[in-house]
């Protein structure tokens, strides 16, 4: 057992991000299982995903700050490649699914003709 | 581009960028002292070295202020477009509307292309799947497509015109 010698507010506001972020990334995650199509999934983990652990590493930097000395701030650069890197892979992926002419749900609007 | 073995072009393409790196690679090892400083200044010199043949022409940032306001929108909307997201998840799948569509984009230089579509992939619903060089368009897929010339619209209003004050 680590002793946690922080007033009751602060890790109050910490437990809050933490359970905000897991929250967000299991809406994500659902979004993974139950959207329609290949398309539609793609959107769960480019932004809930995103948002989900940005919350997490926020209450984790809060904690390292507050636990040690000094500001921890390898939670930032975590962030910063997450947002740097998501996107590309959503880009990749989409662009196999073209590739390959995955159908959409029916009623997509303007399928791609290729 | 080949320079010759004397000029800075050479061994040190961008210096602002091996700064970075330096920076970076102290702020990962979490730990400032001169051993990691020199490791960091050195990795700084090694990386654009060894990679700088593959990388595109240099571009210009020639507004740094708009950048930052731009990059305070774009947190912003991160954080909206992840609310919107969600909530779209929880709904049942009967009322989504995916739709495609097709941005034509006014932007022509490499790199700026690149930071949009990712812009437009972190944003609201949308996710960028495919750039065509020819026609200087990209492909965007829209978890709920209402309008598309107002989805158009709002993307150029809110980013490309942004973006092309910052690299012009």
């Amino acid at each position: 057992m680590t002793s946690i010698d922080m007033p009751w507010y602060l890790q109050f506001i910490i437990v809050a991000f933490l359970l905000f972020g897991a929250l967000v990334a299991l809406i994500g995650s659902w979004g993974l299982a139950k959207l329609p199509d290949f398309y539609t999934r793609l959107h769960g983990p480019t932004k809930a995903s995103t948002l989900g652990v940005g919350c997490t590493l926020i209450g984790s930097l809060l904690y390292f700050s507050l636990q040690q000395e000094g500001i921890s701030v390898q939670e930032a650069l975590v962030t910063i490649f997450l947002f740097a890197t998501a996107p590309v892979s959503a880009h990749m992926m989409g662009k196999a699914a073209l590739r390959r002419r995955l159908k959409g749900v029916p009623g997509t609007r303007n399928m791609p003709e290729r | 581009m080949i320079s010759s073995f004397r000029t800075r072009q050479f061994w040190l393409p961008r210096p602002l960028f091996s700064l970075f790196l330096a920076l970076l690679w102290l702020a990962m090892v979490n730990d400032v002292s001169v051993a990691h400083a020199l490791l960091g200044l050195g990795l700084g010199v090694a990386i654009p070295f060894t990679t700088h043949a593959f990388w595109p022409e240099e571009a210009k940032i020639k507004r740094p202020l708009p950048l930052l306001r731009y990059l305070l929108v774009l947190l912003v909307d991160i954080l909206r477009s992840n609310l919107v997201v969600a909530l779209r998840i929880l709904r049942p799948a009967r009322y989504l509307q995916p739709g495609f569509f097709v941005y034509p984009l006014t932007l022509d230089d490499d790199f700026a292309i690149t930071i949009l579509a990712s812009t437009i992939s972190l944003t609201p619903g949308t996710v960028s799947l495919h750039y065509d060089a020819e026609a200087n368009t990209l492909l965007v897929h829209a978890l709920h497509l209402e309008d598309e010339e107002e989805a158009i619209a709002t993307i150029r209003e809110r980013y490309e015109q942004p973006l092309e004050e910052i690299f012009r």
